[in-house]
């Protein structure tokens, strides 16, 4: 059946056009290898990231062997008679920031998501949601100083044996910093628990907190872990808070009132000062930063881990 | 209102107890904000009924039965006035522990829910929260739970198992089986075979069946043919009010008010 130019309608006139000319086949062609292209160089920055970083690393540990690295109890690279490499005292600043931060921020941001997403009202939601991401979009740096020029304070007129540069008040605000991050995934992972199943829980005689901390909670576990890990590698690989308020001093002391410096912190010590190209101190930071790159790893397979180990489907 | 004859000469128990009142609703009124859901409701609700609740889309039913174990009481902006006593107790009242009537007063949703556990603890679930920690107690309980809603042989060698792994008709007899567990006066079912296919249902109505001996049960249906072969009472709502509440057999074969009638026929809704 033959159609004349002149039945077309403008809209069928309108889809000649479109297919006659072909241009849909090309686009349709391109727009994977754009997009492919697009992938390709994401992966290959980060491949490139992680092979300078153990290409230095290896020139790093044919400076300084590799057993001082893991054993020595002591850093003090910048001695000029005798420099000691010893990761320990780095590994453990950043723990107990980690370890600080994730006491006062697991907590808290799992109590404010459970108000949040049981508890609150749609207006208060409303409210709380958008200030707890104004909490997530303050720069690190005005963190820092807040950590130093107020919480340190105030902790020190109520414990005068903290010193100036200390583990606590960086460790706190640290915490403060992810908490938006745990509120905000935990918030999510409990909301998206079906409300059928609250309404079976409560049409048992369940009273709320039985619903929200015996069903609700376990429900969203996976998402909640996730959220805390997620929370906690942020904590390990956060640098201006604890470059400002934690001090300089690589310390072995297993205790928190005095100065501290972390792997984070470290890095920054070096590459802000004078260390130069090629030294032993330069390749340090890239054996200090693969170190740290381990850290975040491992947290990131653990958070995948435990989304699949404790996934709920609903 | 005589319950249908043939039901009481069937069971005894049934002609001593017809008298005992399971809920007693007075001059019910309840508003979604300013919508006027239901008007001046009067139910009586015996013990050992099964009480099926029809009518379209929209006249309430689901509303009452909600209001009955208070689970409308979720919903923002509702107001009451008006009684509904359950064994001559107010259940609006503050001494009245909403828990505790949702503890004696079972219900069953549209669609299954089951929570995201295990089918053995779906069922310890509500001994559980209630203060029952006697493993042997729990186990047996589990196990009773799941006979009395047909589910026993059919999940015994996985109860350890999600629940979100059985069928959706097995289920809605696991919610069943979960109310069970808790020993409860009354079972409210919320068009509980709606979500399932004709087998599944088939099976819930067979339940339903067995369960009338032991239970009241008070149950909202969209389908006439299951109100009329599992109840024995049937109340008919229509733009929130009850226009006809009388014996399953009356309202499908004698209705007083000709909008019953018209219904039945299925001349609308």
């Amino acid at each position: 059946m033959k159609t004349t130019k002149k039945e077309l309608s403008p809209v069928q006139q309108l889809l000649e056009k479109k297919y006659n000319g072909g241009f849909l086949n090309r686009s349709e062609r391109i727009i994977p290898i754009v997009l492919f292209f697009m992938a390709a160089v994401s992966v290959l920055t980060t491949l490139g990231i992680v092979l300078t970083l153990i290409f230095e690393t290896i020139i790093f540990f044919g400076e300084v062997s590799i057993v001082e690295f893991f054993t020595a109890a002591e850093w003090y690279p910048f001695s000029e008679t005798e420099a000691v490499y010893g990761i320990w005292p780095l590994v453990l600043g950043t723990l107990k920031i980690t370890l600080i931060a994730s006491a006062f921020a697991v907590p808290i941001g799992l109590a404010v998501a459970l108000y949040l997403s049981e508890y609150a009202s749609r207006r208060t939601r409303k409210v709380m949601k958008p200030i707890l991401e104004v909490l997530a979009g303050v720069p690190t740096i005005v963190y820092g100083f807040f950590a130093l020029t107020f919480v340190t304070p105030v902790l020190r007129d109520l414990f005068p044996s903290i010193e100036l540069f200390n583990a606590i008040s960086p460790g706190i605000v640290v915490g403060i910093m992810i908490i938006p991050t745990i509120v905000s995934l935990s918030e999510d992972a409990l909301s998206s628990v079906p409300e059928p199943v609250r309404h079976g829980a409560l049409a048992m005689g369940a009273t709320k907190w039985e619903t929200a901390s015996k069903v609700i909670f376990p429900a969203a576990l996976s998402g909640i872990l996730a959220s805390i890990v997620l929370g906690v590698s942020r904590a390990i690989g956060e640098t201006m808070i604890v470059s400002i308020a934690a001090g300089s001093t690589p310390s072995a002391a297993l205790e928190l009132t005095s100065s501290l410096q972390t792997m984070t912190s470290y890095i920054v010590q070096v590459t802000t000062g004078d260390a130069g190209f090629g030294t032993t101190i330069y390749y340090s930071i890239y054996a200090v930063g693969f170190t740290l790159f381990i850290f975040t790893l491992s947290m990131n397979v653990l958070a995948q881990f435990i989304s699949k180990r404790f996934r709920e489907e609903y | 209102m005589a319950l249908t004859a043939v039901k009481t000469m069937k069971n005894n128990q049934t002609t001593q107890t017809e008298e005992v009142l399971v809920y007693n609703t007075k001059n019910l009124n309840l508003w979604y904000g300013d919508h006027h859901a239901l008007k001046n409701i009067n139910l009586d609700i015996k013990e050992k009924d099964v009480t099926a609740i029809i009518g379209p889309s929209g006249c309430g039913k689901s509303t009452y039965i909600k209001t009955l174990n208070r689970m409308i009481d979720l919903v923002p902006g509702v107001k009451t006035n008006g009684s509904i006593e359950y064994r001559g107790r107010d259940i609006f009242s503050k001494e009245f522990l909403v828990e505790e009537l949702r503890t004696r007063v079972g219900m069953v949703f549209q669609k299954p829910n089951p929570f995201p556990k295990s089918i053995y603890e779906n069922i310890a679930f509500g001994l559980k929260i209630h203060g029952i920690k006697n493993k042997q107690i729990i186990n047996e309980t589990v196990e009773k739970s799941l006979r009395g809603a047909a589910l026993w042989d059919e999940v015994k060698d996985r109860i350890h198992e999600p629940a979100y792994g059985l069928s959706g008709g097995q289920q809605q007899r696991l919610c069943i089986a979960r109310c069970l567990a808790l020993e409860p006066d009354v079972i409210l079912m919320d068009e509980p075979t709606s979500a399932l296919d004709p087998v599944s249902t088939l099976k819930i109505e067979e339940l339903i069946q067995e369960l009338k001996e032991q239970y009241s049960i008070i149950i909202v249906t969209h389908n006439m043919q299951q109100a009329a072969r599992i109840s024995n009472k049937t109340a008919f709502f229509l733009n929130g009010e009850v226009v006809e509440f009388d014996s399953t057999e009356t309202i499908f074969n004698n209705p007083a008010d000709s909008r019953t009638d018209d219904y039945i026929s299925g001349r609308f809704g």
